[in-house]
């Protein structure tokens, strides 16, 4: 089955509607944001098989640095058709932040004052964290910055889920 | 037919796929008997089932379905409205002659859930009794009559195919293939709940599609 592709302003209106769906639903940012980044997190779960089951060379990830370039070079272009750069390291090598330049859900997007707060690609963060977690590693992910700006979203290492990782894999 | 079963393991171990080749169906063999029985029968698992004195069409393990076309049902039939106890009739003389009726053995789907699971803990035994670090569990399982190859998914789901012997094609594509299209048509069903039995009829589709293709190639290639 050959990859799928849709315009990508399909994609974002669909997107885009999806958000103000949830705004009438629960009139309140921080819910919206909440909601997001579960959706994403159900996305990521099982887009994390659709992505090792088509990308055969991406083995297992054994450091952030690699962790950070498969999701910026190849999961990102797989899945929103756009790269990232990877910047912002940590000290201890276990942080640094991923940098979308043209993020295609926020082109057509300007956020009005009354719902300053909302974290609009909330739910890339909550895919990729579902995405890791499929794959046993618990990372914390959050959108540091937005529209209008160019999208920054910062990924910690916390642990290896020890009590999923499948037999084989624990070394 | 050389691709005799293929089997989804979950990353906890339980069964949530199975597919069985169609050639595999329960062989039925009838025969009538004069006393004594040429052939020795124990109960295995409620099933009067051969122990000895195989011939070139009732094999060891064939189980006993019916005597003289009535259903025996784990070990017990019903003849002028009186259940009897297959093993018992079989011993008295005054019975005979009479028409058994054999079944080769099929694996049930409780059988097929446990087999899965003692696979699962045979693949974290083999990792964990590796000689050398770094090693994965079971890839390849050989016997004189079939090979099991298994895949596992980096998420922990294993691939499983059971192929004859003489089966040349390779398998880590097709496993590979099947790994696509669970990804495909199982994950992306919005209603299928990960790590659940497939019930997705696409799936299923799309799983026979590429067995038959890969039969064909294989018959191509001999």
């Amino acid at each position: 089955m050959a990859p799928q592709t849709i315009p990508g302003e399909m994609f974002a209106i669909t997107y885009g509607c999806l958000v103000v769906e949830l705004i009438k639903d629960y009139e309140n940012v921080e819910d919206v944001n909440a909601q997001l980044d579960k959706m994403g997190f159900n996305i990521g779960l099982r887009i994390a098989d659709d992505f090792l089951s088509k990308n055969i060379n991406v083995g297992k990830c054994t450091d952030m640095k690699q962790l950070s370039e498969v999701l910026a070079k190849t999961a990102l272009k797989t899945y929103l058709g756009v790269t990232g750069q990877v910047t912002s390291w940590s000290a201890g090598g276990d942080e640094c932040s991923i940098i979308i330049d043209s993020n295609p859900l926020t082109e057509f997007v300007e956020i009005p004052d009354k719902y300053n707060g909302l974290k609009y690609s909330q739910i890339i963060c909550g895919a990729i964290r579902g995405a890791l977690e499929a794959m046993h590693m618990d990372v914390i992910v959050v959108l540091v910055d937005d529209v209008p700006n160019p999208t920054e979203i910062r990924l910690k290492f916390n642990r290896i889920i020890r009590e999923n990782v499948p037999a084989g894999e624990d070394e | 037919m050389s691709i005799q079963h293929v089997f989804i393991i979950s990353k906890a171990g339980s069964l949530i796929y199975s597919w069985e080749n169609k050639a595999n169906e329960s062989i039925s063999v009838e025969k009538t008997y004069e006393w004594p029985l040429d052939v020795k029968l124990n109960y295995i698992d409620q099933k009067a089932t051969v122990v000895f004195g195989e011939n070139d069409k009732v094999k060891l393990r064939y189980t006993i379905s019916a005597i003289n076309k009535l259903n025996v049902i784990n070990g017990k039939f019903i003849e002028n409205d009186k259940e009897q106890d297959i093993l018992e009739y079989l011993e008295n003389e005054s019975n005979y002659p009479l028409t058994l009726t054999f079944n080769s053995p099929q694996l049930t789907a409780n059988e097929k859930i446990i087999l899965s699971s003692m696979f699962h803990s045979l693949y974290t035994i083999a990792a964990q009794v590796s000689p050398t670090p770094k090693s994965y569990g079971i890839e390849c399982l050989e016997t004189t009559q079939f090979k099991l190859h298994c895949f596992q998914s980096l998420t922990g789901v294993k691939f499983i195919a059971v192929v004859s012997e003489s089966f040349t094609q390779s398998i880590d594509g097709l496993l590979r293939k099947i790994y696509e299209i669970y990804a495909d048509y199982a994950l992306k069903d919005p209603f299928y709940a990960i790590d659940m039995p497939i019930r997705c009829e696409k799936f299923d589709d799309a799983l026979n599609t590429t067995l038959e293709k890969y039969e064909n190639t294989s018959a191509v290639t001999i």
